[in-house]
């Protein structure tokens, strides 16, 4: 049996309190709890605190570029669907930099898992301001307070019909690892932004202010099947901010939609073309 | 001996007349009846509108390159006549002056009526192409039948009724023209007897050819022109070779899929021209840093910005070899023609997968979109080598994906394989592929992936020198100039001038001592480029130290053409 051990990596440098030790164990625990193997999984990350996850992981890795982990993932996935492949970034990462793909990886859905490490603020570069912010947040960059409307990541992906749409907190890692683990089962794009205290550069978003607001979806008057209601849920933020599956459907992921994948694994399937195919498409030019 | 024939051919219209159709069906009847055949494509911009023409050189020997003159010209529009009448050598024009007004009375002018018999016969004018076809053959007196097989094939796809209508419609114009103008074409255009193995292809189909023989099975790309067509062709024999084609939502998704699937074991490729290679550049580093395989087709239109969108240029050399911060090795290769970019393409996945380095194909407008006449591809040259573990070798093994080798090149194991983890990273790392600072490490890491280029030059081929070893002038030139290039020597050579050609087509890294030898031999050089600051003769320069003492450049995104070359010469007065 595998266990939380077996997912370990190396020394961690993020700061101590940071909510990042909080999501690098939902995400082992969730593992260990769906029985993957380390070598069964690909973690795919972006360039941010949150970035380093895969350092701290013992498992396939591939550290991408900012902005570039649901393109990579989307390739590795589609060469070898026998991955369980998810994907780290940061809310600047994921819904800034990487918005475009974040949209499109949505509407392609791929059966890969992005975990969103929301702390609202830029981590790595000190203290700017995210697309998720929030109105007014002051930092250096945004002397006045931030003005631009935040963006809201899980109405995003209701609104492109993303299969499954889920948020945690990272100061609840039950909770949070198994979130975690339905989103790895559910197949095609799921999404689990987390809610994740930078203790050091978000001084608005704290530990404290996420604890006094946010309450779990309950399975007796929540249903995530119906899309609208879920748009509704999503909308809410502020005093109340709800954890849960907001949304969940399901339908054919992109690998479904490869017929090339039909023989197994890309990745596995012999290199060499077949010469019969080959040279009849030769004399289609002759 | 048999005669030289060698006639050329325009076909002049707006887009949306079918001139690729007429195009494409001339050359394929007259390469069915073992001539020879080059095709250019001139085009606009645009959809529907605009003047373009395709221009088609038949001979019944091998033939290279474009030529100005031209002999037989089917003007569907009124600027084929304002622009394409000058051009004519001892030529015919099929015009249909019901449609376009020609002030001049000439015996060259043969009048068929296209839009009248396409409506009487196909019962609409859009077969008005196919009747000039049909009226082009009959006034040479070529085979009908090569033509009706040809019009079968091509219109197959669409229907019987299709084929019935366009093959009518071909035939009356056929004997329309024979009927009324017997014996009156002064061009002589036969089918050789011999049967023949050869292809018509252009240079896009080539590279995706040549990727699906190397064995792709994933590509991402954002279309562009004049990359496109690669994408196309891939995509439309994907299913049975069990290719992935995924048309990514941008360039930097494009690319970034395509890492992810070579890390994950497969051969991939991505398709792009100038701008959207710009927003690939970063991810061109990821590849370069997490040491993993991918090839790029890089095919080049005139910038910078939107440029010349549907032209050809060689703009794009130094920004491919420059491109993305940092170092670390990357191959560039520049393919001749269509069989080279076929055979080129294949070399390219093993460079990649043998050195883990991004490696670039390097095409532009004019070769994509040209149809070569090539002998078969022999797929017996191609030979796959992925450079990937063993699981013997993986057994016990603390495997580590960036380990320290002689060679610089890590064995390479793929993710999912029990027993191992393949770990990368894009920030500086060590053998275990974690981030790592050190100064040893760095240096140590850069050094090994230097390394690997070094390694890679030594096997890097030679450019061919056509015409004598040694003359007092020699023809410097790269890629896709090689057609014309090669025909300004033919032209030349017959008249008496001492002349020789060294073309490139493996770019980067070149073989420095082994090139210096040829260069060494060389006195007066010209180096000619498709661009406005003599990009290879710069790298030259910067690689090798080695100074051309001339240059032609041409960067009005129109390619050269042999007599252009020769010309410019002249006016050096090098020869
Ligand atoms: C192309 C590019 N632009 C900018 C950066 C600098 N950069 C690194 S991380 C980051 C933002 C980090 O914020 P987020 O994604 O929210 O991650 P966090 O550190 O908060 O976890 C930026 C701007 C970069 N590495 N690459
Ligand atoms: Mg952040």
């Amino acid at each position: 049996m595998v266990s939380v051990d077996d997912f370990r990596g190396g020394e961690t440098a993020w700061c101590p309190g940071c909510g990042n030790f909080g999501v690098l164990m939902a995400v082992k625990t969730a593992l260990v709890k769906l029985g993957k193997m380390p070598h069964e999984v690909l973690l795919v990350s972006g360039i941010g605190q949150s970035g380093k996850l895969p350092h701290y992981m013992k498992c396939n890795t591939f550290n991408s570029l900012h902005g570039r982990t649901i393109p990579p993932a989307t390739g590795a996935k589609a060469a070898n669907h026998g991955l369980t492949v998810l994907a780290v970034g940061g809310d600047g990462d994921t819904y800034g930099e990487g918005g475009n793909h974040f949209i499109h990886g949505i509407r392609r859905n791929p059966d890969i898992t992005m975990i969103v490490h929301n702390n609202q603020i830029y981590g790595l570069t000190k203290g700017q301001a995210s697309p998720t912010s929030d109105l007014g947040m002051k930092t250096k960059v945004q002397s006045h307070g931030v003005f631009e409307t935040p963006l809201n990541p899980l109405a995003l992906a209701i609104s492109l019909d993303c299969g499954f749409v889920s948020r945690g907190f990272s100061g609840d890692i039950n909770h949070l690892s198994s979130l975690i683990a339905k989103a790895i089962k559910h197949k095609g794009f799921s999404l689990v932004d987390m809610l994740q205290p930078c203790v050091i550069f978000n001084r608005l978003n704290t530990f404290k202010w996420y604890k006094e607001r946010v309450y779990k979806l309950s399975d007796s008057d929540y249903s995530p099947d119906d899309r609208t209601a879920a748009f509704e849920k999503s909308l809410e933020w502020g005093d109340k901010i709800p954890l849960g599956v907001f949304y969940e459907r399901s339908g054919p992921s992109f690998e479904d939609n490869l017929p090339a994948l039909a023989d197994g694994a890309l990745a596995k399937q012999i290199n060499h073309p077949d010469a019969g195919t080959l040279n009849k498409l030769i004399e289609m030019f002759m | 001996m048999i005669d030289t024939v060698d006639v050329g051919i325009k076909i002049g219209g707006a887009a949306g007349q079918g001139i690729q159709t007429i195009g494409a069906v001339l050359s394929k009847t007259f390469q069915r009846g073992g001539l020879y055949v080059f095709g250019v494509q001139h085009y606009y911009s645009r959809v529907r509108g605009g003047h373009n023409f395709f221009y088609a050189r038949i001979s019944n020997k091998p033939i290279y390159a474009m030529r100005e003159r031209v002999n037989l010209l089917i003007a569907l529009d009124h600027a084929s006549i304002d622009e394409h009448l000058g051009e004519l050598e001892r030529g015919v024009v099929v015009v249909d002056r019901d449609s376009v007004k020609v002030d001049s009375e000439s015996e060259s002018l043969f009048h068929v009526p296209l839009k009248s018999i396409a409506d009487d016969v196909g019962g609409s004018q859009l077969y008005a192409n196919t009747v000039a076809t049909g009226a082009v053959l009959g006034l040479l007196c070529y085979p009908f039948d090569i033509l009706s097989d040809v019009l079968s094939q091509t219109f197959k796809k669409k229907g019987d009724a299709v084929v019935e209508k366009n093959i009518a419609s071909a035939r009356a114009g056929y004997d329309y023209a024979q009927k009324n103008f017997p014996g009156r074409c002064p061009i002589m255009l036969e089918p050789v007897e011999k049967p023949n193995s050869r292809m018509l292809i252009t240079g896009n189909e080539a590279v995706g050819l040549g990727a699906l023989a190397a064995g792709l099975k994933f590509l991402s790309a954002y279309p562009m022109t004049p990359s496109t067509g690669v994408m196309n062709y891939v995509a439309s024999k994907a299913d049975s070779l069990g290719v992935v084609v995924e048309q990514a939502e941008d360039e930097i998704s494009a690319i970034t899929m395509a890492v992810g699937a070579s890390f994950a074991g497969v051969r991939s490729m991505t398709t792009t021209s100038g701008g959207g290679f710009s927003l690939m550049v970063e991810a061109l580093g990821l590849a370069g840093m997490t040491e993993t395989p991918i090839v790029i087709f890089l095919c080049q239109r005139p910038g910078p910005a939107t440029g010349l969108p549907t032209m050809t240029e060689q703009g794009d050399l130094e920004f491919a070899l420059h491109a993305a911060q940092g170092e670390f090795p990357r191959c560039v290769l520049a393919p001749k023609t269509a069989d080279d970019a076929f055979y080129i393409t294949s070399k390219a996945f093993n460079i990649a997968d043998k050195y883990q380095i991004p490696v670039f194909i390097l095409s532009d407008q004019y070769l994509a979109d040209s149809v070569f006449t090539c002998e078969r591809f022999d797929l017996d040259q191609i030979k796959i080598e992925r450079y990937l573990m063993k699981d013997a070798e993986l057994e016990g093994a603390d495997y580590m994906r960036y380990k320290f080798t002689k060679s610089g090149i890590s064995p390479r194991a793929l993710p999912g394989t029990a027993g191992v983890l393949v770990v990368a990273d894009s920030d500086e790392h060590d053998e275990a592929g974690h981030i790592n600072e050190s100064v040893e490490n760095r240096v140590a890491m850069s050094d090994k992936r230097m390394g690997k280029l070094s390694l890679l030059r030594k096997e890097m081929s030679l450019p061919a020198v056509y015409g004598p070893a040694h003359a007092p002038l020699t023809l410097i030139g790269w890629g896709s100039t090689y057609g014309p290039l090669k025909e300004a020597v033919d032209i030349l050579k017959a008249e008496g001038v001492d002349v020789n050609l060294i073309s490139f087509n493996e770019i980067y890294p070149l073989p420095i001592k082994k090139i210096n030898k040829i260069l060494e031999r060389a006195e007066k050089t010209v180096s000619i480029e498709n661009n406005a600051t003599g990009q290879f003769a710069r790298v030259l320069k910067a690689e090798l130290g080695f100074t051309v003492s001339h240059s032609i450049l041409k960067y009005d995104g129109r390619p050269f053409t042999p007599e252009y070359i020769v010309r410019e010469l002249s006016k050096m007065v090098v020869v």
